[in-house]
């Protein structure tokens, strides 16, 4: 590596990804194969899994073993929950949400895909597209993942043929043109030996497109900083202290767009509009700031504001204030979700109850089929579902805003996260 | 930000800002863990900025081993002072006085899991809801699934199978009475985040992670102090070294590397050509495949 490259490093974009793909198509071994030849494993690392692997009797040193990480994992040869890997190449750094594709397949992928820009969905070149691609990508597609890049892997055991590889492709296309998804990459890869994940491979010199590794180098970011200023208040800073007596920050993160000193906004939902006067980065104040800054913004009129009021800026696009609120629902809990059912929800930074009011289609995730008349929610179940709140909740479609227009349902009792909900502006059903 | 490109670092410390924020709207007694590692330094700078110009609503805990590096506790209590924070110290050689633990006996003799009983036994004291921490998801493997907010039942143990799922930035911290949460804002990010956050925001640290002169011995692969509490074996001889700590815990479990770095600019460079992972210098993760594992089940940090 490089050692007089320090500001570069300073520099990286940050790309946050999603791996999904069913048991035994290879997942681990590609992540493990990204996380071996971006040379992102140490020594030590190395060492660990290759006395594993001889413990274990594979024969050859298991790159899946460098992801497995719980104790229970190891014994079962399964992966239990979400898990976050790291890596850096000198263009980018990455983050994977590594989800699992058999246990509590929905809430782990749906977890994962939340924060995600991207996600890699992989097929085994010997199954072609399968009920789990079908739900991998719906979800993909439900939490608006704008890009998606289709792995068809063990190329080495079709050998490495084209016409397997298109055939798949387009039964892929066919099956996707049911949903929403913008951008579709393909890439026939190896995870095993290495072909088309991070250096072009030799066994396939039909295949002219990127590696993977460069397409997760170069895929555009998004900020969200187009879109309208949303800014939920976190929390009121008031020093009260002999410097700043008068200080009354409002700290929040950008959820969206950008602010500036001078803008006019408005305190939803309350309605009252005010001045922005400064904007601080702790110690340091700015022009302007915008998605996803963490920042404190000072007004000019003393207005009651507090944690779980949303501040927009008044002559842009202002977002839905209303008790009722639909959305598509995915449920994760033991404990179904039925009408009449009181949750708490957490909704960007406001706490409030909600009472189910009704529940509309269910999908069959796996061949995208609806389901009518259905009146509870088990655990991995997908519906629309409208709920009212004690107080109003101030959103956006979930597509145009992932933190205004996303909430959680949160059991009053156990306190578990229990379901997931993503916003719908129109009335779309699912 | 430059040319209004979002870097990895904006990223990660706008990401560890709203976290510590959700901690003190979410929680009545947070309570950051300081250990004086360069983590726990990161957080508590963190902290700094996301309530500026008010003081850190929370207070400092150490877990104090007795067995910490001279320059680890001078750097605390200048911080502490500086910053006009409040610190609390939790004493592992109390906790053996009182008879809470046993002290472990022979050469690999630590006191770095005893640390556990003491902390359990300060935030009960204290009534500690949410204790922030540095860790990070990168040091291990069973870190790798670990919540920015992560629930602790009444006996203080973490359930890896049954965690609270952890969509958006919408975080849980609701819970039970004599329940806590360990929150970790940093849990996103990677050794060289840290390294290179702390040479972008100049924040100062303990001299040990410079390179200097010390008594050390070599045993099991690593160089370690030969400070008072160590105990040699027959076959051991202390020699006069150049070295500096990549990670710091107490000196029975610190693995210091021969180093000639100076200047942060100079790690920057070593961690970027080193081939070990920074907790491959760290004793008590040897111990077993599982050794993180077991200790965070029962309530390590």
């Amino acid at each position: 590596m490089e050692t007089s490259n320090k500001t570069g490093y300073l520099d990286m974009e940050l790309l946050r990804f999603t791996t999904a793909g069913s048991v035994d198509d290879g997942k681990s071994t590609l992540i493990g194969r990204l996380l071996y030849d971006s040379k992102s494993i140490f020594e030590d690392q190395m060492e660990a899994i290759e006395s594993a692997s001889e413990r274990a009797g594979n024969g050859e040193v298991n790159l899946a073993l460098l992801t497995d990480g719980l104790r229970a994992e190891r014994e079962q040869g399964i992966t239990i929950d979400v898990a976050y890997r790291y890596f850096a190449t000198p263009r980018r750094k990455f983050i994977i949400a590594d989800t699992p594709g058999h246990i509590q397949y929905t809430r782990n992928m749906v977890t994962g895909a939340s924060t995600a820009d991207l996600a890699i969905i992989l097929v085994d070149a010997r199954n072609g597209v399968v009920e789990q691609t079908v739900r991998h990508s719906y979800i993909a597609s439900l939490l608006d993942i704008k890009h998606i890049v289709v792995c068809i892997n063990k190329m080495d055991l079709v050998d490495f043929s084209e016409m397997v590889y298109d055939q798949i492709r387009r039964s892929y296309k066919q099956m996707a043109s049911r949903l929403a998804l913008p951008d579709v990459k393909f890439i026939p890869i190896s995870a095993k030996l290495g072909d088309n994940v991070v250096t072009p491979s030799d066994n396939m010199p039909w295949y002219i497109g990127r590696t993977l590794m460069e397409i997760l180098e170069t895929t555009h970011v998004e900020h969200r900083s187009e879109s309208a200023f949303r800014f939920p208040v976190q929390y009121v800073i008031r020093p009260q202290s002999d410097n700043f007596h008068d200080f009354r920050g409002y700290a929040g993160r950008i959820a969206g767009g950008v602010v500036r000193q001078g803008d006019k906004v408005t305190v939803l939902p309350s309605g009252r509009t005010s001045v922005v006067t400064s904007i601080f980065h702790s110690d340091r104040q700015l022009d302007q700031a915008s998605s996803p800054q963490s920042v404190s913004i000072c007004l000019v009129d003393d207005i009651d504001i507090s944690r779980g009021d949303i501040l927009v800026a008044t002559d842009q696009t202002q977002p839905a204030v209303s008790k009722d609120v639909t959305m598509t629902v995915c449920w994760f809990n033991e404990n179904p979700l039925a009408v009449g059912g009181k949750y708490i929800i957490r909704h960007a930074t406001r706490e409030t109850v909600g009472i189910v009011k009704s529940i509309g289609n269910k999908i069959d995730v796996n061949t995208l089929g609806l389901e009518t008349g259905v009146t509870y929610l088990n655990m991995n179940d997908i519906a629309t579902v409208t709920i009212r709140t004690a107080q109003p909740l101030v959103f956006d479609d979930y597509e145009r805003n992932r933190t205004t227009g996303s909430l959680i349902f949160v059991d009053k009792d156990t306190f578990e996260t229990c379901g997931a909900g993503m916003i719908t502006l129109e009335h779309k059903e699912v | 930000m430059k040319d209004g490109k979002i870097t990895h670092l904006h990223e990660l410390e706008s990401e560890a800002i709203y976290v510590l924020r959700e901690v003190a709207a979410q929680f009545e007694r947070p309570v950051i863990l300081f250990s004086g590692g360069k983590d726990s330094i990161v957080v508590t700078h963190l902290a700094y900025k996301a309530f500026y110009p008010s003081r850190i609503p929370f207070p400092l805990l150490h877990i104090d081993t007795g067995h910490n590096f001279r320059e680890t506790i001078q750097y605390r209590d200048a911080l502490v002072e500086r910053l006009g924070a409040k610190l609390i110290v939790g004493s592992v050689q109390e906790s053996i006085d009182t008879g809470r633990v046993k002290e472990e006996t022979g050469y690999n003799a630590s006191r770095n899991k005893l640390q556990t009983t003491t902390l359990l036994d300060t935030i009960e004291k204290y009534k500690f809801d949410a204790a922030i921490g540095g860790a990070r998801r990168d040091e291990e493997k069973a870190r790798a699934k670990e919540r920015f907010f992560s629930h602790r039942d009444e006996f203080g143990q973490w359930d890896p199978k049954n965690q609270r799922p952890e969509l958006w930035n919408i975080f849980n911290g609701l819970k039970n009475v004599g329940e806590h949460f360990r929150i970790f804002p940093i849990s996103n990010w990677t050794e060289m985040d840290v390294w290179q956050y702390i040479y972008r925001e100049n924040i100062e640290m303990p001299s040990i992670y410079y390179t200097h002169e010390r008594d050390v011995f070599y045993r099991d692969g690593q160089w370690l102090a030969a400070e008072d509490c160590m105990k040699l074996r027959p076959d051991e001889t202390v020699e006069r070294r150049r070295v500096r700590c990549r990670t710091i815990g107490d000196i029975s479990c610190t693995g210091l590397t021969l180093s000639q770095a100076d200047s942060m600019v100079d790690i920057i460079d070593e961690i970027a050509a080193t081939r070990i992972t920074e907790r491959g210098g760290r004793a008590d993760d040897k111990r077993s495949e599982t050794a993180m594992e077991d200790r965070k089940i029962a309530g390590y940090f």
